[in-house]
Parts: C-alpha cells; structure tokens; sequence
C-alpha cells in the first residue's frame, strides 16, 4: 500500500466513510501496526491544526469587523488617566520651561545688579519707615494729648536734653517741618527756642533757647562719652512720653543697629514710645552715650540710640558764626557716685519736653 | 460607540451561551463591553490603541478557546479573567520590547492566569507556522487544502473547481499538496 492510498484510507476513517466491516479491519490493524496508528494520530491532529487555525483566522477577523465599529479614539481620551494641568504643563514643556526660567533668573540677578540692590537698603527702609512712623504720630499724637492742651495746642512733642547753658539736644525728625518749637522744663514752665543746628542723616537736632523769660542753665551734670559703650551695660533714659518725665530702664544689647554695617546706632533695649525721642541714653554712670532714637523701632523690645560720638562731632559742627560764646561742654561728671534716684532728681532741670507747632 | 450597547453588558452566561453558539450578537457585546477597560490598563502602561487591540483581541481568543474547548469553569467575574489575561499578556509583551519598567498600573484586580497564556502562546506559534506554511505553498495546493481540510469540500466539488479529468489525478494532487505542506510546516524553527 502506497503512502498516498495509506492517507485515502485514514481520511476515509477518520470521516466516517468506511462501512463497518472495513471499519473493524483498520481498527485491528491501528493495533497491530504502530507505524499505521501513529500516522493516523499525526494526521488527526495536523488537519486539526489546520482547521483550528482556519477558525482562528475566522474568529480574527469577526473580531476586527467588531472593533471597527469602535470609537476608539474617543475613548481613548475618556480613559487616559489625566494628571493635573500643572503636571502636563510640565511634562510637555519642561525644558522650555527651564530655559525661560534660567533666562529669568539670569535677567532678575543682573537687574539687581545694575541697579545696585545688592546693595544695602535697609538704611533707606528705615527713612521711609520713620516717614510713615512720623506720620503716624502726626495723625496720632493730636488726639492723644487733647486733654493737657489747652491753650497750648502744639501738635507733637519729643524729648531734649540740655548740653549747656542755653543749648538743647533732640532728634532732627522731632523739629522736622516745625512752625515754632518750644520746650517745657519740669515746673511745666515753656521757652521759645529756635533751630540752631540741625544734622538730619543722623538724626540730630541742636536748639537754642530764645525766650527771654529764660534763665541760664547751670553746666549739666553729665558728660558726654566719647567712647563706645560696652554690651550688657545698664542704661536708661528719661523722656518726655507723657507730661512729666519718664523713666525707661533698659540695657545695650548691640553695638551696632540695625545691621551690622550701621555703626552710628547702639541697639537697646528700653520700653520707649515716641515721645522718648531725642531723649538722653545715660550709662549708670550718668553719662551721655547717645540720643534716644524712638523713631526706628522696628522689632518689639529693639531701639536704636544715636551714639553720643556723633552727638559731640555734631556739637563740633555748629558754625561759630551763630555762636555767641563757644560751647563749653561739662568735662567733669558729678552724677557718677549716686544712685540713680539721686542722679534723675538732679538730671530733672536738664530734660525738656520739646513741644512742636 | 453605541450607548446602548455600552449599557447592556452581558451577563457572564450570556457570553459563554453565546459563545458555544456562535451567537455573533453575544460575541459583540462582550467585546464592546469589555474594551474600554482593556484600553485603559494598555494606554496608561506605556501602549497604545493599536497595541490595546491587539491584546483585548488575543484575549478574547483565549476566553473563546477555552470555552469552546468546554473546560472553562466560570469561578470569577468574566470581567475579571479578561483583565487579568490582558495584563498577563501585557507584562508579556513589554518585556519582549525591553519597555517593562518592573511595574504595572493596574486597574482591577486580577487572577494568576499564567497557563492559561502560555497555552495560548504554544498555540499561536503553531499557527503562525501554518499561517506562513500555507503562504509558501502556492496555489493551486493551497485552495485544495483549504477546500478539502478547512471548508470539507468534496473531491468531487475539488475535481470540478480545478477541472481535474478524474478524481484520481485529485486526489493525487492533493495528497502532494498535503506532503509538501507538512514538510513546509515542520522545517520551520
């Protein structure tokens, strides 16, 4: 039997076509010969495959006609998961966002640079500050001392200190813009006094008591220290806050004020309000190492003092023309062995309210 | 896509009734039904549409053999089994294009369905095989094995296509259609 009647045989089995006697016949000889049963086998299962395969192809396309009719892109937007805006943004357009980004920094930096603010500002901060802060007490101060005004209706006041006989200390920003000055000693009694010299970048201000009805001062107690004064030294400082003189304890808690580069400045720490401006910082000692500067607060607990150095180079500068007689400054302290109760009664005489119109 | 058939998921006996029967409405509810779902696992795992297809297709397959071959228990969510078949297949595939990043953002929970994909795997080997096998034979042989083996075509409808004289040169002809397209499947690697 050849191979190819071998195969017309097996398909004829396989299909069902062989009556049953053949049927019986084959199925004998499947047994008996393996060579016979495995090519029936193999038969079986390639044309199986075949068909299988067919089917798959079927199936295949029954499936392709299906998804057709799919709106699939439609869908696809529906399902992709969305990231935040911010986070697509940033996937798409990263790198341009970092050049723009680079490009701004490099812009802002050089700016900064030819413009000078790398430079310190905080000096002009502060000038503006004590322009809104004078403001404010322009606004506020009015109200506030209504009840004590009377006929004598001045609009601010501050504190001053006497230098010599006739010469009184305060804050320039205290006389800024003043109409008419006057200053109250601790009788209540007010004197006329003019601007005699005035140096505004540091806050300094020299007055000259005009009125007639005004009697010489003895020299002052104090001197005035040229010196820097140490951290952690004891200080205080009498002014004018309300209508009689204030005491404010405190200590010197820097040598320099609000930064490090400002050296005109001792930082302190007293509770001082406005009016204490221009007042005396004395050391327990009952020197004169600088003028209250109330006017640059600028964090709770912090104040700055003009240093008393700036206070005698400003003496200095007074021009002689409009001095009747030199300023002889007192040279010899006569507060430094007594108490501090006994060094403010004897500082009263020399503390002025300055009232401003 | 038709909202209608969007909404009418079949019910998981529907779809093996329907596939038993080669209910072509039951077959398209199911794929409809479960598409969208497949999309979602491919296109937010690195693939796209087209790979989306051909995976939710392939699994579809899967599903259609087993129940066709009458041993598909239904001991989960059918949902559930196609998910899982087509993230098993995905993994799959994204290893073969070295795009697997050693994790998956899954969607649904899943069954271990490893088998069941390497059967199927096993299974489409063996018809690409034939698939290029009968490229490789040619015509005429081919039409006689896909007449005589695929669509059960007499010799007699045989004969009459290709104008054979007498059966006998048929049968000749197919049995060497037959020989050379077995030589041709079993030589390929």
């Amino acid at each position: 039997m050849s191979d190819n009647q071998l195969l017309e045989v097996i398909e004829k089995y396989l299909n069902g076509e062989m009556s049953q006697d053949e049927r019986i016949k084959f199925e004998l000889l499947r047994k008996e010969n393996a060579d016979i049963d495995n090519r029936v086998k193999e038969h079986l299962q390639f044309t199986g495959l075949l068909k299988q395969y067919a089917e798959r192809v079927e199936l295949e396309n029954r499936l392709n006609a299906i998804h057709q009719e799919i709106d699939v892109h439609t869908l696809k937007e529906d399902l992709m998961a969305h990231p935040s805006w911010v986070v697509q943004l940033w996937r798409h357009h990263h790198s341009k966002i970092s050049v723009a980004a680079t490009v701004a920094l490099f812009v802002v930096v050089s700016v900064m640079f030819l413009t000078g603010s790398f430079n310190n500002n905080n000096s002009k901060y502060v000038e503006l500050k004590r322009k809104v802060d004078k403001l404010d007490q322009r606004i506020n101060r009015p109200v506030k001392n209504k009840k004590d005004v009377g006929a004598d209706r001045y609009s601010f006041n501050g504190t001053g200190f006497a230098i010599s006989s006739n010469l009184i200390v305060t804050n320039a920003h205290v006389i800024e813009g003043a109409n008419s000055i006057k200053v109250q000693n601790a009788d209540g009694d007010s004197f006329k006094v003019e601007v005699l010299y005035s140096e505004p970048q540091n806050d300094i201000a020299i007055l000259k008591v005009i009125d007639t009805t005004f009697t010489s001062l003895n020299t002052p107690p104090y001197t005035f220290k040229r010196s820097e004064s140490d951290l952690g030294e004891d200080v205080y400082t009498l002014g004018y806050s309300s209508d009689t003189p204030v005491l404010g304890p405190g200590v010197l808690t820097s040598a320099n004020g609000i930064n490090s580069n400002d050296s005109v400045h001792y930082r302190i720490s007293i509770p001082i309000i406005p009016g204490n401006s221009g007042g005396p910082l004395f050391d327990n000692k009952g020197n004169v190492i600088g003028i209250v500067n109330a006017n640059q607060a600028q964090t709770e607990g912090a104040h700055f003092a003009i240093k008393s150095s700036y206070l005698l180079d400003a003496i200095r500068h007074i021009p002689t023309d409009s001095l009747t007689h030199r300023v002889n400054l007192n040279k010899k302290n006569t507060l430094a062995g007594l108490s501090r109760t006994q060094q403010i009664k004897k500082l009263n005489n020399y503390i002025f309210m300055v009232k401003v119109y | 896509m038709n909202k209608d058939l969007k909404h009418s998921a079949p019910t998981d006996s529907e779809v093996i009734l329907g596939i038993l029967n080669n209910s072509e409405n039951e077959l398209k509810r199911l794929y409809i039904a479960y598409f969208p779902m497949v999309l979602q696992l491919i296109i937010n795992n690195n693939g796209n549409e087209d790979d989306a297809k051909d995976i939710y297709q392939e699994a579809i397959i899967v599903l259609y053999n087993k129940v066709k071959a009458g041993d598909f228990e239904l001991s989960s969510k059918l949902k559930t089994y196609i998910y899982s078949i087509c993230r098993r297949l995905w993994l799959k595939r994204l290893s073969q294009l070295n795009r697997y990043g050693g994790d998956i953002r899954d969607f649904q929970e899943y069954l271990p369905v490893d088998d069941e994909v390497e059967l199927h795997n096993d299974r489409d080997i063996q018809f690409n095989k034939m698939e290029s096998a009968l490229q490789l034979l040619g015509e005429p042989c081919k039409t006689i094995m896909e007449d005589f083996y695929i669509y059960n075509r007499s010799m007699q409808e045989i004969c009459e296509r290709f104008g054979y004289t007498n059966a006998d040169n048929a049968k000749t002809q197919k049995y060497k259609c037959l020989q050379r397209l077995k030589k041709l499947f079993f030589q390929q690697k």
